[in-house]
């Protein structure tokens, strides 16, 4: 009764703090200018389907890609399982799926998320090495450092031990229910606690690699201690990871599926057109227009801006982006200019528009608006030069698992630099005046355009 | 031997009362860059021989805005667009060709919204289906024959509209041995000169980007280079010429290669 209540208590508490985190970063998110991202939504199912769900653009890296689809169904599939020790918690059964006459499906059933386990344990294990022994490119990157190095070794840290827990936990119950059933077929006396280790369950990975460990505990009242101990380990881990996991990076498990539901439905090229400019440029190409004619403008209304210098300028999804990003790397390795030396990091810019908007919202919390810190994400965290460098090519878009979009934040940030504060490297100032006075990049003559074709000779 | 060729524009054409079946877009390189204005006359040279009734703007066409977009200048690109789509809709325009990607994306994809809806293929899709209508033909393969040619795929070709089949179905009728990168198709990498790099210095590095996809290209030992953008083509032929390759490695564009065989220059 005891171990019932402390349950929903840890489990209440666990439930607590996700949710009240959920909710911050909700609000944090429509801090973003409003995009319509929800139209057509059998093409959105079908992206979302496809990328989230089938993985399709994991696989495109085979290694990492089958480690993690192995990761991604065992943490899917041995949610069943955390199902049931979640009813078993609250109810003080012990494994009550077994005892709704499920047969040999229960058998099938943990034995597999066995099977499962023993694979996430491995693929972490070797993403651990990948990331800390073997050279990989990506996983040293200067944005790579302190916390995000550490929070990805957790993380894998967290699931290994996890696994282990539960196999652990798997292993001595297997003991248990051998000596209860030898008890019950010796007609020897089984004590109340003992008499939970039904005959339940088929354990082909913690038999062969666990169980040796635990066998050599005779005492039955120690086996039991240990088998508690793993089962609340293994709880209260899943329910305190619960709660890191919306601090981390690792919060993609949960984004990954709506941020594809919400991906860019057009070609990968195109990009948004400002309204806000179109209907200045409207106004000044119409030969009937007056100026004065126009209504006058709303005191009120935000005043127009264009392009973006903090994360408040940038649109919703852009954040949400930002905070679906499980710093992958994949976009940095593929990004032309990071490969020759600049600057540059696609992940960066994602990884430094969600740091922005965290301490923003810290802001907000603190004094109720975000600006009092004087800080942006143009220049206290994005530089120019990082902004400069971006060739625009998409090889970064084209490269997410999630359909993260940082061309678009990067383009948004150097509207700003040109429309509202004129700020630009010479030579592109100078191919601005040309397209404006010239009606081409370089200062050739518009009327000459077509001298080309005089020289059509034979 | 190439004959000459008149070039008709929109406005002799709109005071002869006739509608061309296609607009050739030339585009700024294409029109004013001594390279690239190759490009557009075998691009010419196929229309006419195909008898393809086109036409060009002239001295009416105007940059697209897409480096000004790119670079972030939005009023100065929709400015471009929308005197660029008053033209176009004056004159009627149903299917434009584009003679550079970055047109072709723009034309397609930022066009519409601003008022101008038009079918915009990119030249090597045309040349793939002139070649498929067999009104353009190459005699067996002509003077490629057997060489090696690899396709460089412009990212606002391939990686931004998809368009990977068209170029390298064009180039298969050369008869020659069509070998690929090993970044290739979506996988491609930039040439460098996109986002309105083509009109700065680089920021610091320890490469450029067209010397590192140069890298690429000389793996796969090609006696040819093909593009299909006046940029990529000019940041190749430099790369080329970084590992003074280039009397082994010859950068040219899809047409000019089409052309060519088919004996058109």
């Amino acid at each position: 009764m005891i171990a019932q209540i402390l349950f929903i208590l840890v489990l209440a508490a666990g439930i607590f703090l996700f949710a009240r985190r959920i909710r911050e970063i909700r609000r944090n998110i429509g801090l973003g200018r409003s995009e319509e991202r929800s139209d057509q939504a059998g093409k959105r199912l079908k992206v979302m389907t496809l990328v989230a769900l089938g993985q399709s653009k994991m696989v495109t890296r085979p290694v990492a890609g089958l480690m993690h689809i192995l990761i991604y169904v065992g943490f899917i599939i041995i949610n069943i399982e955390v199902l049931e020790i979640l009813i078993d918690g609250v109810t003080g059964h012990h494994r009550i799926f077994a005892s709704m006459g499920m047969g040999s499906l229960y058998d099938v059933l943990i034995a597999s998320f066995e099977v499962l386990a023993a694979g996430v344990l491995l693929a972490c294990v070797v993403f651990l090495i990948r990331r800390n022994l073997m050279n990989i490119r990506r996983f040293h990157a200067a944005e790579m450092t302190s916390w995000p190095k550490s929070d990805a070794n957790i993380i894998l840290v967290v699931e290994i031990l996890l696994m282990f827990a539960f196999l652990s936990m798997n292993a001595t119950d297997s003991i248990l229910q051998d000596r209860v059933a030898e008890m019950q077929e010796n007609n020897e006396p089984v004590s109340e606690a003992l008499s939970h280790y039904i005959d339940a369950g088929s354990f082909p990975v913690s038999d062969a690699f666990f169980r040796p460990m635990f066998e050599g505990i005779e005492s039955n009242a120690t086996l039991m201690n240990v088998e508690r101990f793993m089962w609340w380990f293994h709880i209260v881990g899943i329910l305190a990871f619960l709660v890191y996991v919306p601090y981390s990076k690792h919060f993609h498990i949960f984004m990954a599926f709506p941020n594809t539901w919400y991906s860019k439905l057009d070609a990968i090229g195109k990009a948004s057109n400002l309204k806000s400019v179109t209907n200045e440029v409207k106004l000044m190409l119409d030969p009937n227009a007056d100026p004065f004619a126009a209504p006058a403008p709303d005191p009120n209304a935000d005043p127009i801006k264009f392009g973006a210098k903090d994360v408040q300028d940038l649109s919703w999804k852009q954040l949400f982006d930002a905070y679906t990003c499980t710093e992958c790397g994949r976009c940095t390795s593929v990004c032309p200019a990071n490969q020759t030396g600049k600057l540059l990091s696609p992940r960066k810019i994602m990884m430094d528009t969600r740091d922005r908007l965290e301490e923003a919202g810290e802001d907000l919390d603190e004094s109720g608006n975000v600006k009092t810190d004087g800080k942006t994400l143009l220049r206290d965290y994005i530089s120019e030069e990082e902004l400069w460098a971006c060739t625009t090519c998409n090889a970064c878009v084209d490269a997410c698992p999630v359909n993260i979009d940082p061309v678009s934040i990067i383009i948004d940030l150097r509207r700003h630099l040109i429309m509202e504060e004129s700020k630009s490297p010479e030579s592109i100032t100078a191919m601005f005046n040309n397209v404006e006075n010239n009606g081409a990049p370089w200062a050739f003559p518009a009327a000459d355009r077509g001298k080309w074709a005089e020289e059509m000779e034979a | 031997m190439a004959e000459k060729i008149q070039v008709p524009t929109m406005a002799q054409m709109a005071a002869s009362g006739e509608v061309p079946e296609i607009l050739f877009w030339v585009g700024c390189a294409g029109s004013f860059d001594d390279r690239a204005k190759k490009i557009t006359k075998a691009i010419v040279r196929i229309l006419h021989h195909c008898g393809v009734k086109y036409a060009v703007l002239g001295a009416e066409e105007s940059c697209t805005g897409d480096p000004a977009k790119r670079a972030g200048n939005e009023f100065l690109y929709q400015m471009q667009a929308m005197q660029n789509i008053q033209v176009l809709n004056g004159y009627e325009i149903k299917k434009i060709v584009t003679g550079c990607p970055h047109c072709f994306n723009i034309m397609k994809n930022e066009y519409p919204e601003l008022g101008g809806t038009y079918e915009v293929v990119h030249h090597t899709q045309l040349i793939n289906d002139l070649m498929k209508e067999g009104r353009l033909q190459v005699k067996d393969g002509g003077s490629f024959k057997g060489k090696r040619i690899t396709f460089h795929d412009p990212c606002y070709l391939g990686r931004a509209n998809d368009v990977y089949e068209a170029p390298r179905k064009a180039l298969e009728q050369l008869d020659s041995e069509l070998v690929e990168m090993k970044r290739c198709k979506s996988k491609g990498l930039c040439c460098g000169a996109g986002g309105a790099q083509m009109f700065k210095e680089a920021e610091p590095g320890n490469k450029e980007v067209n010397v590192e996809r140069t890298e690429d290209a000389l793996e796969v030992s090609p006696n040819v280079i093909a593009t299909g953008c006046p940029f990529c083509n000019t940041m190749m032929t430099d790369g080329v010429k970084n590992f003074e390759k280039e009397s082994e490695i010859e950068v040219k564009d899809v047409a000019e290669l089409i052309a060519e065989a088919a004996d058109l220059i």
